[in-house]
């Protein structure tokens, strides 16, 4: 049980899937635009993330290694459609709102990938645990870059305005670009705080690496190009 | 960039260095052992020649929009220093207020904005054009957008109501506080977009471009102005001919080719490079050396995309005004540009250098 518990926990914070591993950034930045439509979307998700991962791991000895990845989208789509369809019938005004990303959901690689890595190697309990806080994860994420959207690009927060008439909004916190900025602010804000955690605990703070400059696809191979001169050399000489 | 006169390491009188443009004698390749002559250029004084040649544009904005646009200066100014101070403060690093770049960017911020704009627009667009244009990234040098622009482009997607209500220049003397209008960009764009002609849309003369008698932001009305500062960068060697000439003939072309084709419905190239922004962004705001790129080949890439870009939105983008747009995706493109052309180096043949590129 211990395990189940830390494995949920872990969903949360640590390996949270919005501002930790950066997994399901298209429905992230397209429909956190309001609170609402980010709990809903983020609680959709959570439902298919856990029956997927439950179904999967009970599975998970059945499927052939060769046709797994076929057989997790089988099952996953099985499940986004039942969404897709108590979602039209029972919350039609939020179904039309997230409109194309819920089938979208199939292919969200948060499910995909715990599916990969979590539940095809893991038993029934932990995968369940696993789905629910990664879920939950990407709920909170989403809830999180939700409010902070809507406050800022409607004056409002679950539909309630906060300022009066008087606010102008600042639309462009709807608007795609609105998603990039809060999420790169969120993320320098979370990083702040894991480095401020490492240094108070005596570690060692490394920022993550695939975050630098330095690792981009522009610099990469002029910072690898550093070298180069003796290898060019090397293959005048030998064509001469 | 002229060097200072200096003497050699052996006190003899040595000739001014040699502008690059001139054939390199072999007397140019000798390398002397220090102390060697500084040229005198840093931060603060590019800063300081930058803020003197946009003097003229401010002065004809001053004189054109009067104490609103005055208003919007200083607001814009103390609002980037602010910001500038308390993102130095947040990361704990010196503030760097005396370099001047953060007044250069509240003076250019200042003048991308309409003379009548809130307090509230001005200071968000400043601590948008300090802090996400720039403090984000590491400070000035490693930001790859123009901070201007950038607080420019946020706020006119955030507010596009209070971004596009022009002030229209009235002269001393008239009753009015001030008149709002249509700049004479946006008057074409619209009668156009009506299906009416470029002369149906009743926009001032060319005299009146070239002047600054219009509607627009504060600073980018008078052309005749803007172009003498940036002529005054050019002198004093802090900006290179390449951006703005590229830029500009690439507009005039584009431009050009569409009124030859219809002038009816397109405005003519003069209308286009004296309008709108194309003054301001053209000399001041694409020849920032931390947002273009660095060979002279690049950076005439670098203008004609501009130009291209602009005379594209302007002919046929949703925007009236697309130098903003413009010049900011060609920020983005800067890398690579600077990839493209990067020059061989001295004595290495042309194919290996492909295969080390590819490599």
């Amino acid at each position: 049980m211990a395990g189940m518990g830390r494995t949920f926990a872990q969903g949360i914070w640590k390996e949270n899937p919005v501002f930790r591993l950066l997994l399901g950034m298209c429905p992230t930045l397209a429909v956190s635009t309001s609170v609402q439509n980010g709990l809903g979307m983020g609680l959709a998700t959570t439902f298919v993330l856990v029956c997927s991962n439950v179904m999967i791991s009970a599975l998970r000895n059945f499927i052939p290694r060769q046709v797994r990845i076929p057989g997790y989208v089988v099952v996953i789509a099985s499940f986004v459609t039942v969404v897709d369809l108590v979602m039209h019938a029972y919350f039609f005004e939020l179904h039309r709102s997230l409109g194309l990303f819920i089938p979208l959901i199939v292919v969200n690689c948060i499910i995909l990938g715990r599916a990969e890595a979590f539940a095809g190697r893991n038993g029934v309990a932990v995968s369940l645990a696993d789905g629910l806080g990664m879920g939950l994860g990407f709920t909170l994420g989403l809830a999180v870059l939700g409010s902070v959207r809507e406050v800022l690009g409607s004056g409002s927060l679950l539909g309630y305005p906060l300022f009066g008439p008087g606010y102008p909004p600042m639309l462009v916190m709807i608007l795609p670009p609105g998603a990039f900025l809060t999420l790169g602010l969120l993320l320098a804000g979370m990083n702040r705080l894991e480095e401020r955690r490492a240094i108070r605990a005596g570690e060692k703070y490394e920022p993550p690496r695939e975050m630098d400059c330095g690792s981009c696809v522009l610099c990469k191979p002029l910072a690898s190009l550093a070298p180069a001169p003796p290898a060019a050399q090397k293959s005048r000489n030998s064509s001469e | 960039m002229t060097l200072e006169p200096g003497s050699g390491p052996d006190g003899v009188p040595r000739e001014p260095a040699t502008p690059v443009a001139e054939p390199i004698t072999p007397q140019d390749l000798i390398v002397s052992a220090s102390p060697h002559v500084h040229a005198g250029q840093d931060v603060p004084w590019i800063m300081r020649q930058v803020l003197l040649a946009l003097l003229p544009g401010l002065l004809a904005g001053l004189w054109f929009f009067g104490l609103g646009a005055l208003r919007v200066l200083v607001l814009a100014v103390a609002g980037c220093l602010a910001c500038e101070w308390a993102c130095a403060r947040l990361v704990k690093r010196p503030a760097t207020l005396r370099d001047y770049s953060a007044v250069v960017t509240g003076v250019l911020l200042a003048m991308n904005l309409p003379s009548g704009s809130p307090w509230w627009l001005v200071l968000v667009g400043s601590a948008v054009a300090i802090g996400l244009g720039k403090a984000v990234y590491g400070g000035l040098g490693y930001n790859p957008f123009n901070p201007a622009l950038v607080a420019r482009v946020f706020l006119l997607i955030s507010f596009p109501v209070q971004m596009t209500t022009w002030v229209v220049p009235q002269g001393p003397g008239t009753a009015l506080d001030a008149a709002t209008g249509a700049t004479p960009l946006g008057a074409i764009k619209e009668a156009v977009g009506l299906g009416r002609t470029v002369a149906d849309a009743g926009a001032p003369g060319l005299r009146d471009l070239l002047v600054g008698n219009v509607g627009g932001s504060f600073g980018e009305v008078s052309a005749l102005a803007l172009l003498l500062g940036g002529l005054w960068l050019l002198w004093r060697g802090v900006i290179r001919w390449q951006v703005p000439v590229a830029f500009m003939a690439a507009t005039a072309l584009v431009t050009g080719v569409a009124y030859l084709v219809d002038p009816a419905h397109y405005a003519s190239p003069l209308v286009h490079l004296l309008g709108g922004g194309l003054m301001l962004g053209a000399w001041f705001m694409a020849t920032d050396m931390v947002t273009s790129p660095v060979t002279r080949r690049g950076l005439l890439i670098f203008g004609a995309g501009c130009g291209l870009l602009t005379a594209v939105i302007r002919l046929w983008g949703g925007y009236p005004e697309g130098v903003s747009f413009a010049i900011l995706l060609m920020n983005a493109a800067t890398p690579l540009i600077d990839r493209w052309t990067r020059p061989r180096v001295f004595g290495e043949a042309r194919k290996l250098y492909r295969e080390a590129d590819a490599a």
